[in-house]
């Protein structure tokens, strides 16, 4: 099929807005009589609450009101559960999610014990440093593998223990494996990953219009339409009473979809009660106290083979650490679970997973959202047997890739969709060829690095694959409409938060109406122009929501093409739309403007036809039946100082293919900034919290996003292997980049190393500093 | 984030901040670049009453050739006027040297380097080369001014000589030795953070070719910039080569710091690194001193 | 307490007298007194760049001084920049061609720390440009873009001045 807009690298339509400082970001709103609302959040990670005392603070001049969980009445309580477990046979699940106010206990440092609404931010904060909370610490429970010791101190007292989830799933019986293999390789590994760190944290305006009895909330949100639905039901409204806008959005990555974080429940209740418009805007420290995380999992896995290197088995037993609640029930570990199995044929599969509650911020997903942990494992184990085995890292992985004639692919146990977890399309060694010849891989091996060692430097290359899972249900919706002036107003619940949806999408509707896409004007994430949808995750923006609006865009050109068929009369297959027109190709003289279409459509007197609708205009929904599975190979080459341990990354590869394209240049973009999202969380970045659960990474200086001197040039290499589960062909791109950088990382490090020490690194993130220590330890083995 | 209130002065010529520090006392902080004292202000971990802003004072901000040979900087220069100065580069080129390691550019077009020694950071890089270069600072209150040898001015963890009511106006970097070889290294985790471990050597050889001059000093590794100084003992008097240096580069090491463990570094791993950046710039500094050319 | 100061800044080539609170900082003066929102505030601590304006010609952290400071000073924000979107400077034009913003929220304070950057240096290489932009922090792009971005900024102001 040829194209006009869909494929192209087109620029994007918000970017002016952007560039010249006129888009509405939330901290942007400004409403008269806005009043400003600071939290007093915990300093202690686990404790009874003793007394609160606030009244010097209502003393200072500025303070309009002061909250704590009892001043919230019945409107007190726990969230909900956002997302249930899944029906695995035998499952566990204790849901315990997280209170709007701390009451009785706290249960984290930076969860919110009284909320201050005063003047001014600043005024809010003089005010937090004035109330006086007397809590009774208690021991904190910090450490995955203590968390389950029979005498750690209970985080939720009505449970017997800190086990929040117990799932086992399976796939064929890996003790057969085990007595078939050759090989056996177990290790304990740990991978760590960090926090999204968004440029713009998060944020509320909430504003109750008395008079029209509506109340509007700007919301940092990747969900609006479930937030608005949870909102309008606690406070005992109409649906149609609350209205809840995403506006542009500085950066996402999966934390700020939560339902609901205590500020999106305080904010809207207590601008009913003051009836004053409040803002909250949360400040950096905030945001690494009280944005989830994403953080570690221990892993004890065991890889069963061949003596050639064919994989037989695969057994893992892990834990995951939820953090203090668990509202987003088990999405980020049944991803590591299902995303261990990789680009590979693996037919026996053995999986233990446990969740254990803390004293630490809540785990939910952050770009990748647990599937770092599980590619982290599965890479490493490959690692380790081609070691053993004495093979080429990428011959034993082209050597248990899926072969193309075996998809769909099933790898017979649940995802986090609840669906099986089946492979729709894939065609891995094409892929893993361009990269390995882009970065020059055989020439590096046998001629770059053997010279550059005998100069002396420590310089090593790495090769690794992965797949992800994208593009899940439930379902997304679209509405497609051309106006009286032939303009196309989209709408579509969808939250965007830097994707380039205004361009990606505006190309699919531009491909069906042949409208100029600057004519075309997008609304996404405000609950009064479009109600239904999800939300912006698990990279399925494209998928799920740009197929919707592919399919309202059919609809209204096929409604189009009726009518100008009656208008023209001349037959539907004879007529194109172009340039804002229909015309008919045999007579080129015989048009009519789309505009003049949208005028008929939607008459002020006579009748419009029983079944139809009135204009061009169409509304469809698009729930794919299963998610769909992109893929890819990156690679990389870097030189290490054998004193500093300073890694400087010389090149960069990284190979993806997630089915068609609808802009490139949007999909190099995802790709290149998940890629340095990778580079921070294999190198620089991590959250540390002390034994007493004391946060002691809480500001830039000491929480390291990777600047552009850690960052290099990332060179590109796509194929396209369109999905058969949906019209584009699309599959997610938004968590791709940032997935396999961690287990690249290591194994490019150790090659390099190897002249100095044989190491083995079995975690994730590492630092200068802990590869100065395992370079010690390796030596003393020696 | 919001910094705490406080009076606000913003004085003309330095008599008035001076009596201004002296009516304030302990509460006032003067405010130069701001690019320390307003963070601490915005996390709410420093609430000073009083600022008195120094930035409106026009004769605290130059660079001028000292008697010596030195430069006399005053406290008010900004990061970036030392570091695109043709001065400073030709007079002083391990000045010139060490400031693009200084924090990033809109840092270094505010900061100022009589406030990066006031803040006395134990990881800044200016202290350290304050004592590498046994530089002097200019502190002055209504009572009086006097000039403090670097040596004697940190005190300790972000604290140094300055009473209450003083500020700094001057600072005087004497020249380096005729001949003289000298090296600055640091090991940062981000281009443009403050260092986990850095250090300066400067070293110079008599005409026997024996070190007849030689300081080296640390930051990053105690509660303030320190000098190796059993180090600098084990050199001094000695051929250099790179068993001499090696040897002293352990003994700062081992001897001279005891250097703290964090979150980005552990005590053992500063330690190693001292080695490293001894060897490194002691190493630079010979060929320096030698009349090599070095591209650190 | 509450001592407020009056003070006159010159933002954008208009003129500004307000009254304002010593501890106000420069960028919330901007955005909410102001209204000037376009510079944004990731940090409040000096490390992120996103609120990096001009202050006198030089890019500063806004969210590090005082409103009180500016007092008789000039000062540039990204929305001084164009006269309005359809209108853009080249640089922005060279962001907006080379895909150099996603989010947008860090955009503001590379395109003020580049402006004075690129002026100064007409033709800078790889090197220079990620060391001048390495004070501003982006989560989204990867930095690549921005790189792209500049070299072609460099072209665009080049060809306008010749
Ligand atoms: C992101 C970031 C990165 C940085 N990286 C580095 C780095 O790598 N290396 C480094 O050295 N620094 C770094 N800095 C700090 C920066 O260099 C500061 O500018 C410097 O430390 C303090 O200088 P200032 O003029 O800003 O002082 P201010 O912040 O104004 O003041 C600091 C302290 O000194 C006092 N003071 C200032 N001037 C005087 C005076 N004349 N007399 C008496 N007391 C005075 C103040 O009262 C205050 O207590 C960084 C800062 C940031 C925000
Ligand atoms: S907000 Fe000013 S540097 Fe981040
Ligand atoms: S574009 Fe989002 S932070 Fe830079």
């Amino acid at each position: 099929m040829s194209t006009r807009y869909i494929g192209k690298r087109m620029k994007r339509n918000e970017d002016p807005r952007l560039l010249t400082g006129r888009a509405l970001f939330t901290d942007d709103v400004h409403l008269p009589g806005m009043l400003h609302v600071a939290f007093l959040r915990s300093d202690y990670a686990h404790g009874r609450i003793k007394g609160i005392d606030t009244s010097f603070a209502r003393e200072i001049p500025g303070v309009v009101a002061i909250y704590t969980a009892e001043d919230l009445g019945d409107y007190w309580r726990p969230g909900p559960l956002l997302v249930p477990p899944p029906p695995v046979e035998g499952r566990v699940f204790h849901a315990r999610t997280q209170v709007p106010l701390a009451r009785d206990k706290v249960r984290h440092v930076g969860e919110p014990i009284v909320m201050v609404v005063a003047e001014s931010r600043y005024i809010a904060e003089d005010a937090v440093e004035q109330i006086f909370v007397d809590i009774e610490p208690l021991p904190a429970v910090t450490d995955l593998e203590q968390a389950l010791a029979p005498d750690a101190p209970l985080i939720h007292e009505d449970l017997d223990s800190n086990l929040a989830a117990h799932i086992i799933q399976q796939k064929g019986d890996y003790a057969e494996a085990v007595e078939k293999a050759d090989v056996v390789i177990r290790r304990r590994f740990y991978y760590d990953h960090g926090v999204a760190a968004a440029m713009e944290n998060r944020g509320i305006v909430a504003w109750w219009d008395g008079k029209a009895e509506r109340l509007t909330m700007w919301d940092t949100t990747q969900a609006p339409v479930v937030i608005r639905n949870g909102i309008a039901a606690m406070l005992g409204l109409s649906e149609s009473q609350v209205r809840v806008i995403a506006p542009f959005i500085g950066g996402a990555f999966g934390p700020k979809i939560m339902m609901f974080y205590p500020e999106e429940v305080l904010l809207p209740w207590a601008a009913m009660q003051l009836n004053r418009p409040l803002k909250w805007i949360e400040d950096r420290r905030e945001n690494f106290m009280s944005t989830t995380h994403e953080r570690d999992q221990i892993h004890w896995a065991e890889i069963a083979l061949t003596k050639d290197g064919k994989i037989l088995g695969v057994k893992d037993e892990f834990i995951h650490d939820s953090g203090a609640y668990d509202p987003y029930g088990l999405t980020v570990p049944i991803n590591s679970q299902c995303t261990l199995l990789g680009s590979y044929d693996i037919p026996n599969y053995y999986s233990d997973m446990k969740v254990v509650f803390t004293n630490k911020m809540i785990v939910t997903p952050y770009r990748g959202a647990g599937r770092q942990h599980g590619v982290f494992v599965m890479e490493r184990l490959l690692d380790l047997a081609a070691r053993e085995l004495g093979m080429d890292v990428t011959e034993i992985r082209r050597k248990n890739y899926i072969p193309p004639d075996k998809f769909p692919y099933n790898n017979e146990i649940i995802y986090q969709d609840f669906a099986p977890l089946v492979y729709d399309s894939g065609n891995y060694e094409p892929l893993l060829d361009k990269v390995l010849a882009l970065i020059e891989y055989e020439k590096f091996i046998k001629e770059e690095q053997p010279k550059l060692r005998a100069e002396g430097r420590y310089v090593g290359i790495g090769v690794v694959s992965y797949v992800e899972g994208t593009g899940i249900g439930p379902y997304e919706g679209a509405r497609v409409q051309v106006e009286t002036t032939g303009k196309v107003n989209v709408a579509t619940g969808v939250g965007t938060q830097g994707q380039g949806h205004f361009t990606s999408f505006v190309q699919v509707v531009a491909e069906h109406l042949g409208v100029d896409p600057k004519d075309i004007y997008l609304v996404t994430g405000d609950t009064d122009i479009f109600h239904w949808g999800t939300g912006t995750f698990a990279s399925r923006g494209m998928v799920v929501a740009g197929n919707a609006i592919n399919s309202a865009a059919e609809r209204v050109k096929r409604k189009i093409l009726q009518m100008a068929s009656q208008e023209l009369e001349a037959p539907v297959e004879d007529l194109v739309l172009e340039g804002g027109f229909v015309r008919d190709q045999r007579h080129p003289e015989s048009f009519v403007a789309l505009k003049d279409l949208a005028v008929k459509a939607n008459p002020l007197r006579g009748a419009v036809k029983a079944d139809a609708e009135p204009g061009l205009e169409s509304t469809a929904y698009f729930g794919p039946e299963r998610g769909a599975t992109a893929f890819g190979t990156h690679a990389m080459i870097v030189e290490v100082d054998p004193e500093t341990f300073d890694v400087k990354i010389l090149r960069y590869v990284a190979g993806h293919d997630c089915g068609v394209m609808v802009n490139p240049l949007i999909v190099d973009g995802q790709v290149r900034g998940g890629v340095a999202q990778g580079i921070g969380n294999a190198f620089y970045e991590k959250i540390v919290y002390d034994d007493q659960g004391q946060l002691l990474t809480a500001s830039f200086m000491d929480y390291l996003v990777p600047t552009s001197m850690e960052v290099p040039h990332i060179e590109l290499v796509h194929t396209e292997t369109p999905s058969p589960l949906n019209p584009l062909g699309v599959k997610g791109v938004g968590e791709a980049g940032a997935i396999p950088v961690a287990p690249l990382f290591v194994q490019a490090v150790e090659n390099a190393l190897a002249p100095l020490a044989e190491l083995e690194i079995t975690e994730a993130p590492i630092s200068p500093n802990r590869l100065f220590e395992l370079v010690q330890e390796a030596r003393q083995k020696v | 984030m919001k910094p705490p209130p406080f009076d606000y002065y913003a004085p003309d010529t330095l008599d008035e901040a001076l009596a201004l520090m002296a009516q304030h006392g302990y509460g006032a902080k003067a405010l130069a670049g701001g690019q320390s004292l307003v963070p601490t202000m915005n996390f709410r971990l420093a609430a000073p009453s009083v600022l008195v802003d120094l930035n409106r004072i026009p004769d605290l901000s130059y660079i001028r050739l000292a008697p010596d040979g030195g430069l006399l900087i005053g406290a008010m220069t900004r990061h970036v006027q030392a570091e695109k100065n043709p001065k400073v580069a030709d007079k002083h080129p391990l000045l010139h040297a060490t400031m693009p390691n200084i924090g990033h550019p809109q840092i270094r077009n505010r900061g100022t380097l009589g406030g990066s020694i006031a803040h006395a950071d134990p990881a800044a890089e200016l202290p350290a080369l304050m004592r590498a270069v046994q530089g002097r600072i200019k502190a002055q209150s209504a009572r009086g001014s006097r000039w403090i040898p670097a040596d004697d001015f940190f005190q300790g963890f972000f604290t140094t000589a300055l009473a209450e009511d003083e500020l700094i106006t001057e600072l005087h970097l004497p020249p380096l030795p005729a001949g003289s070889g000298w090296a600055i290294e640091e090991v940062a985790r981000r281009h443009g953070d403050f260092a986990l471990v850095g250090a300066f050597a400067i070293l110079h050889l008599d005409g026997a070719g024996r070190c007849d001059h030689v300081r080296i000093s640390l930051f990053g590794v105690g509660d303030g910039p320190m000098l190796a100084t059993t180090a600098m003992g084990v050199l001094r008097g000695e051929k250099l080569d790179d068993e001499a240096i090696a040897t002293a580069a352990e003994a700062a090491a081992q001897k001279d710091v005891d250097p703290p463990s964090d979150v980005h570094a552990t005590a053992s791993f500063r330690r190693h690194l001292v080695n490293v950046l001894v060897q490194r710039t002691l190493t630079q500094a010979l060929a320096r001193a030698a009349g090599q050319e070095v591209t650190a | 307490m509450s001592q407020r100061i009056p003070i006159t800044v010159r933002v954008n080539g208009v003129t500004y007298q307000r009254e304002v609170e010593p501890r106000l900082l420069l960028s919330d003066f901007i955005r909410h007194d102001l209204g000037l929102t376009g510079t944004h505030v990731g940090c409040e601590h000096g490390v992120c760049g996103a609120c990096t304006i001009l202050f006198d010609g030089q890019p500063v952290r806004s969210c590090l001084l005082f409103a009180v400071q500016a007092d008789g000073h000039n000062i540039l924000t990204i929305e001084g920049l164009a006269p309005d979107p359809d209108h853009l400077h080249p640089i922005q034009e060279a962001f907006h061609d080379a895909h150099a913003l996603q989010c947008g929220f860090c955009t503001p304070g590379f395109v003020m720390t580049l402006k004075p950057f690129l002026e100064e240096n007409p033709d800078p290489s790889d090197e220079e440009i990620r060391e001048a932009i390495s004070g501003n922090l982006c989560r989204c792009t990867g930095y690549d873009h921005i790189v792209d971005a500049v070299h072609l900024a460099a072209d665009k102001m080049k060809e306008a001045s010749s």
